[in-house]
């Protein structure tokens, strides 16, 4: 669509950006532009829509049309923006705060609504822009300003959450992982749908390390096991683990692939498999490596296009509208 | 108790004055609809007319209870008829509970209709009487006919082998057959329709149009008195065509019609309220121009709106009080962001779920100022149905020429009140222009403003050259970036105040109604109390005394003219179902002593009410 061939820098504003030096927001952002530039589309085109807190004002630092909207309710605002004109590229952008509290109940439609949405949750699991409150992501015991005592509030799973919703892709991935993520936000790009990932994000002055080894470059391989569809489990540095589905207890395990007799024991990712997608989105350190990828992916009718709505121009005239009177 | 029937005189026979008609009963028995049938036929015997559905919240409210009860009322006469009417000359009542609750709806020395076969111990007790009103004395002063409706409607479908309680089903068309005989009205209108209704199960409509008929028979057969057939030579001079409307049906149409005389799809929001719901049914049904959505909550349907807006639609989405209070926080963006929206608030009574089928005007604080921070927007309300068609169209010029939200204010009584409605002529409407931008956006700057109207460009996406990012937080006049400066926010803050205030002047000067020039008292009214408040004025200023009448269809910005021409009376008087909100307000802006009409029972002002209050106040010393 593009002629120029834009580069990542190309997508790039002259807005001074505003997290905190340090932040995973800037990978994501840096990830986001070469997306962006791989895709080749014209920032005229792309529409960026969020929320409010820090992730959400990513929309000011791309050359993309922009809208910084109120706190939780960009994937409505969003839905709309598609509903005037289906045609564009449209991008979600919030926090645990805004997708999983205050927007819960928005995120829960659009998913299961099954809208053309790139929904991209940056989950820190803590409220950075308003100083540090637990969030609905943190885990049992954390310590903030509004929780002295640790928090006492089971913590809602995104991919879950979105799994239940009746998700039809649900990813995902890590704010430094820098060759990885830009694969998981084509792939949420190319589906026709409501694409949700969940991208770990690390807030270094609320919650720094909050996802241990999984954001940390040197020891990823260790801490999270990389989905591919129709390939086995395979993680670690050396590639010398897996992932076995006991059918048994219908659980993971974690097998050394040198106990193995053959690696035809391991477990071999199936997008398509909503079950073991439930069970895969609930592993986690320091038992489990956490699957990063695509967890859940499957085809299904795209709300625009089957409430019948295509592009911008209108049909209806004045004599439509006399034929109505 | 053997069917008696009294022959009245017929009201009205002598003079050709309006006559007013009440059908009340359970909300299943099909009350409704048998009004809407009988509106139908006035409308065909070419009297003038106005309707009210009368509603419980309830769905299916136990049979026989007092809460359960639905009623629907219309005026019709040979004269414009304004309102659905005071007390009415004609009730019918299907059971004791509708009698209760609307014989206070009938004239004294009225005709009142009833079904007694559920005047048994049974039916009683659910009405909470202790005695049989048929017998105590509690009908005296009215002309009662006493029919057993069930046994009659059973009587009359035995051929046709159906059941008791099918058959029983169609007592609603054999009251109305019986109604249309008083009346004079002839039947193949409702024949016409339970024929198509009921295509696919014609023993339906057999049944139906059986009971019609029987109850047309029996009028005649006893000889009860028949009205005299209104004919009104207004509607038979129509030049173009016509249909019975509501203010919903005229607001869906007034929609349809932006997206026409704009030449681009509207995208309709809502999440489902009463009594604002059936906008959403009416555009839903379109084939087109109207890309409607429901949404999960209210938020998210004004959120969606706005989202359109940006993207280049107009967004539209409606609700009624508790919603409206919902969707602030998203109006408030709309204020920020300077995007066109149109928010339309069926308002009911008030506060929390209050009386939702029952109309009130007391949003009118809230929409005007109820958002948090400086966020000022245009407020209209109209005053008719057809009026609700005109408005939207007004609304979406000003929202689009403005860049701004705008509120329109209607209400339950007009949302559901239907009229005769003469076709608007579409083609001698202006188009809607959308604004246009040079492609070439090197320099675009999305806070710059025109200087007239002081409204921003709209650049949506999409827009080659012109990508730019928007938002809540305040933006640097021109540039629109982020800005905290102190200086800008207070330009911000006033440019939008004054861009709203401007749409004062392009508004046409305000007018008196028809009625004195001068005179001893102004009538100062806003939204659907129109047709009261002009009957009322009518007959007073036709008995001798001096009344004017000004409507404000506009609410914020107040039209220009107005203050002066309030203190150009001796008294100013406003009419509002609310406790005093538009006298408060133009107390506030115009400094001026206004003193207030007020009725919050959840019912439109009768005209004999608004004539007594206004005739108090020239009787009273002046201030």
């Amino acid at each position: 669509m593009n002629e120029m061939s834009l580069k990542p820098n190309d997508f790039g504003t002259d807005q001074e950006v505003r997290w905190c030096p340090g932040c995973g927001d800037y990978a994501i952002l840096k990830a986001m532009k070469t997306v962006l530039a791989d895709i080749g589309r014209s920032p005229d085109e792309i529409v960026f829509v969020a929320g409010i807190g820090c992730a959400a004002r990513f929309p000011y630092y791309l050359s993309t049309y922009g809208f910084h909207t109120i706190h939780g309710r960009a994937a409505a605002v969003a839905t709309g923006v598609k509903l005037a004109n289906p045609d564009l590229d449209v991008w979600v952008v919030g926090g645990d705060g805004d997708f999983m509290s205050i927007g819960g109940n928005h995120t829960l439609h659009a998913l299961r609504r099954n809208v053309d949405l790139n929904l991209l949750l940056f989950n820190n699991a803590i409220y950075g822009l308003t100083k540090g409150q637990y969030s609905p992501t943190s885990p049992i015991g954390t310590r903030s300003p509004s929780t002295p005592g640790g928090s006492v509030e089971a913590p809602v799973n995104p991919v879950r959450f979105a799994l239940g919703a009746g998700a039809k892709f649900v990813a995902r991935a890590a704010d430094t992982l820098q060759t990885h993520l830009p694969e998981v936000l084509k792939r949420a790009h190319a589906n026709k749908g409501a694409s949700f990932v969940e991208i770990l994000q690390n807030c270094l002055v609320y919650n720094d390390g909050a996802f241990g080894a999984i954001n940390d470059r040197s020891q990823s391989h260790e801490a999270t096991v990389r989905l591919e569809h129709g390939s086995p489990m395979i993680f670690g540095k050396e590639e010398d683990k897996g992932l076995v589905f006991n059918n048994q207890t219908g659980a993971f395990e974690v097998a050394n692939l040198a106990d193995l007799e053959s690696e035809d024991a391991l477990a071999i990712h199936d997008e398509t498999n909503l079950d073991r997608a439930w069970a895969l989105a609930q592993l986690d350190q320091p038992e489990f490596p956490v699957p990063l990828g695509v967890i859940y992916a499957e085809s299904a009718a795209e709300f625009i296009e089957a409430r019948g709505f295509s592009g911008t121009k209108s049909k209806w005239d004045r004599d439509s509208l006399k034929a109505l009177l | 108790m053997n069917d008696t029937v009294i022959a009245p005189e017929a009201p009205g026979a002598a003079k050709a004055s309006p006559l007013v008609v009440r059908f009340a009963g359970d909300s299943g028995d099909g009350i409704q609809l048998a009004g809407y049938e009988f509106a139908k036929s006035t409308a065909d015997a070419k009297s003038d007319f106005m309707t009210l559905p009368d509603y419980p919240a309830e769905i299916r409210a136990p049979i026989g209870t007092l809460f359960g009860v639905s009623a629907f009322q219309i005026q019709f006469g040979a004269d414009e008829v304004l309102t659905p009417g005071d007390r009415a000359d004609v009730l019918v009542a299907f059971n004791p509970a509708a009698l209760v609750t609307n014989l206070q709806n009938l004239k004294t020395g009225g005709v009142l209709i009833v079904d007694e076969s559920h005047f048994d111990a049974r039916g009683l007790k659910k009405a909470k009487l202790e005695t049989n009103p048929l017998e105590d004395g509690m009908l005296d002063g009215v002309q009662v006919i006493t029919v057993d409706v069930i046994k009659r409607t059973l009587e009359a479908l035995d051929h046709l082998g159906l059941g008791r309680k099918p058959a029983m089903r169609a007592k609603n068309f054999w009251v109305l057959g019986l109604v249309y005989w008083m009346f004079g009205r002839p039947l193949d209108i409702t024949r016409d329709w339970l024929n198509t209704k009921f295509k696919k199960t014609p023993e339906v409509a057999e049944a139906n149009i059986t009971a019609l008929k029987a109850g047309h028979a029996y009028g005649e057969t006893m000889e009860i008195a028949a009205f005299p057939n209104l004919a009104a030579p207004r509607i038979a001079k129509h030049k173009r065509k016509s249909r019975i409307i509501s203010g919903t049906q005229a607001m869906a149409l007034g929609l349809a019609a932006v997206a026409a005389l704009g030449k681009r799809d509207i995208v309709y929001c809502s999440y489902p309220i009463t009594p604002a719901s059936t906008l959403l049914h009416a555009l839903t049904r379109f084939k087109g121009g109207v890309r409607t959505f429901q949404a999960e909550d209210e938020i998210a349907s004004i959120s969606a709106a706005l989202g359109a807006s940006f993207a280049g639609s107009l967004g539209v989405t409606a609700s009624s009080g508790p919603g409206l209070a919902l969707k602030t926080e998203a109006m408030g963006l709309g204020v920020a962001v300077e995007l066109p929206l149109l928010v339309i608030d069926v308002q009911r009574g008030g506060p929390s779920t209050g009386m939702p089928t029952k109309p009130e005007q007391s949003d009118l604080t809230m929409a005007i100022h109820g958002r948090h921070g400086e966020a000022p927007l245009p407020v209209l309300a109209p005053a008719t149905p057809d009026d609700c068609f005109w408005i939207m169209i007004e609304a979406a010029r000003i929202a689009i020429e403005t860049m701004t939200p705008v509120i329109i204010l209607t209400d339950a009584y007009l949302a559901n009140a239907a009229s005769d409605w003469q076709l608007p002529d579409i083609d001698s409407v202006s188009d809607i222009d959308w604004p246009r931008l040079m492609p070439d956006g090197e320099d675009f700057q999305p806070f710059s403003r025109d200087p007239e109207t002081l409204a921003r460009p709209w650049a949506v996406p999409g827009t080659p050259g012109h990508a730019h990012r928007i938002g809540g937080l305040e933006k640097a006049q021109g540039s629109g970036h982020i800005s905290y400066d102190p200086a800008n926010h207070e330009e911000m803050t006033r440019l939008r105040a004054e861009k709203v205030l401007k749409v004062a002047d392009r508004l046409p000067p305000i007018e008196l109604e028809d009625g004195a020039r001068e005179g001893d008292i102004l009538i100062i009214g806003w939204g659907s109390t129109h047709g009261s408040i002009t009957q009322a004025v009518k007959e007073l200023n036709a008995e001798g005394k001096r009344v004017a009448h000004v409507h404000l269809r506009h609410l914020w910005p107040l039209p220009r003219g107005l203050d002066e021409l309030i203190k150009r009376f001796p008294r100013a008087v406003t009419a509002e179902l609310n406790t005093g909100q538009l006298s408060s307000i133009l107390r506030s802006e115009y400094l001026a002593p206004l003193e207030t009409i007020s009725q919050v029972n959840g019912q439109p002002f009768y005209v004999s009410d608004l004539k007594s209050e206004i005739t108090k106040r020239l009787e009273a010393p002046l201030p």
